[in-house]
């Protein structure tokens, strides 16, 4: 079965190219550019003013998730903002969310894994809605988002306000399916998609931002596409 | 520090099935990496036209060189490029290790329930091939579902694992066509099948479940369902769910 492609004979010789220049340990030159052999692009490019650097535009939805998908009867759901201590600040179950106001939103969305999908439409709760029903003014200013299954994201207030974060309840006019954060996941889509954090159960306000799950796995505590910034230090 | 791109220079390329290649790297400056982790891949055409993407890691960490097993997907930009044209001496750039999470070393010991779908089998590729090189004898279970059996990848080298005596066991099963001689078994991950060759949960397994996201969902769940700990399941999913999209 294993067919080896062993050609000694190929191996490269040296080059003179500068632009090929590499420094001793492997990585790059400033400026220089590794330019592979005979690869070309094989499909339209994503417009650039759309499409952030690094992201391929896809008609799928993909899942990410690190473990099983968790799924809570919609009869024991809740949703909670929880103070610094994790005290419970104000609560909603299924019923008592759906009931606040709502927005739909039409939103590029962008995975850290390279796949973006563009023009996705979400119906939800703004945080705005969410912090106002419970008669709070943006309380701290970080705050970890609290998951079924134990996931966790970190998030700074300023991207969760002014309309820019809300938790979604309803995918292109239908229920979010379970293995795509139903039956609520909150919906950030300005950053990459692990900070649109599935199976969201509360909000709960910190003085400091503090990494959550992916965040301490080596991935960045804020995750701006635009800036790639996909990893710890990018 | 951000992580670095790396140049990356190919010294082999083995075909392991007609869709996949196993491409080995020389890269200089590599930092190591845990077995289940994956790198990110960037290739640069003559004209500046860049495209990234995540392969994981099919080598332990004890090899010096860096395995990439890579499908071809037939409507895709990097993985027809990487299992077609790329030859022997061609240099890339890759970026890692990345992904602390879909890990696992001898230290954190077992037992272990690892379950692949396809091409999924690569990450934990790394992690059996990571628990010989240590001699290592944690019971380990590779419960792998593919097509066909023409497109089981490692197919060799996991008898030859297998038959070392040292509590591994791989099982194989067939989704679609089985070879009249095929003796192993002939449908999708079921209950029963899982049932009867991984670890019971009175076994406190740490299971690991990679392939495509029908897959992956369908036997965590049924993990979950026979009683194992939902955070004792690690999971990593590709492709589509095949919902609507």
């Amino acid at each position: 079965m294993h067919t080896l492609f062993r050609d000694r004979s190929a191996l490269p010789t040296p080059r003179s190219d500068p632009t090929r220049a590499r420094v001793e340990d492997g990585r790059r030159a400033a400026g220089a550019i590794v330019i592979t052999r005979g690869f070309k692009s094989r499909r339209p490019h994503g417009d650039p003013g759309r499409v952030p650097p690094g992201q391929y535009v896809t008609d799928d939805f993909p899942v990410l998730s690190a473990g099983p998908t968790p799924r809570t009867p919609l009869d024991r759901w809740s949703f909670a903002l929880r103070d610094v201590d994790d005290r419970e600040l104000a609560s909603w179950r299924w019923g008592e969310l759906l009931a606040l106001p709502s927005s739909t939103i039409t939103v590029d969305i962008h995975c850290v894994t390279k796949w973006s999908k563009l023009g996705t439409r979400w119906k939800g709760v703004t945080i705005d809605a969410l912090l106002e029903a419970a008669g709070l003014d943006s309380p701290a200013p970080y705050v970890m988002a609290l998951c079924d299954g134990g996931y966790t994201t970190n998030l700074a207030m300023e991207d969760l306000l002014d309309g820019r974060g809300m938790v979604a309840y309803e995918y292109e006019g239908a229920p979010i399916e379970p293995e795509h954060g139903g039956p609520a996941r909150l919906l950030v889509p300005h950053l990459y998609f692990w900070k649109s954090a599935k199976w969201v159960r509360g909000l709960m306000f910190m003085e400091d931002d503090e990494p959550g799950f992916w965040e301490t796995h080596g991935y960045h505590l804020r995750g701006d596409p635009w800036k790639e910034e996909r990893y710890s230090g990018d | 520090m951000s992580i670095p791109w790396l140049t990356a220079e190919v010294v082999e390329i083995a075909a392991e099935t007609p869709r996949v290649r196993t491409i080995r790297l020389a890269v200089p400056g590599w930092r190591g990496h845990l077995p289940g982790q994956h790198v990110d891949v960037r290739l640069t055409a003559e004209d500046g036209y860049q495209a990234q993407r995540s392969y994981s890691i099919a080598s332990p960490p004890e090899e010096p060189a860096i395995a990439l097993t890579v499908e071809r997907l037939d409507d895709g930009e990097v993985s027809p490029f990487l299992t077609g044209e790329l030859r022997v001496g061609d240099e890339i750039e890759l970026r890692g290790p990345l992904g602390g999470y879909f890990t696992w070393t001898v230290e954190r010991g077992g037992p272990l329930a690892l379950v692949a779908g396809g091409s999924g089998v690569v990450p934990l590729m790394a992690m059996v091939r990571h628990r010989a090189a240590q001699a290592s004898r944690i019971p380990a279970h590779l419960l792998c579902s593919w097509r066909t059996a023409e497109d089981v990848i490692f197919r060799d080298e996991l008898a030859r694992l297998a038959a070392r005596g040292d509590a591994l066991e791989v099982t194989h099963t067939l989704t679609r066509t089985a070879p009249a001689d095929w003796r192993g078994h002939t449908r999708r991950i079921d209950r029963e099948l899982l049932v009867e060759v991984l670890p019971g949960p009175g076994a406190r397994p740490t299971a690991y479940v990679c392939g495509p996201t029908p897959m992956v969902e369908s036997v965590a769940d049924l993990l979950v369902s026979l009683g194992h700990m939902p955070e004792r399941i690690l999971t990593e999913r590709f492709g589509p769910t095949g919902g609507r999209s």
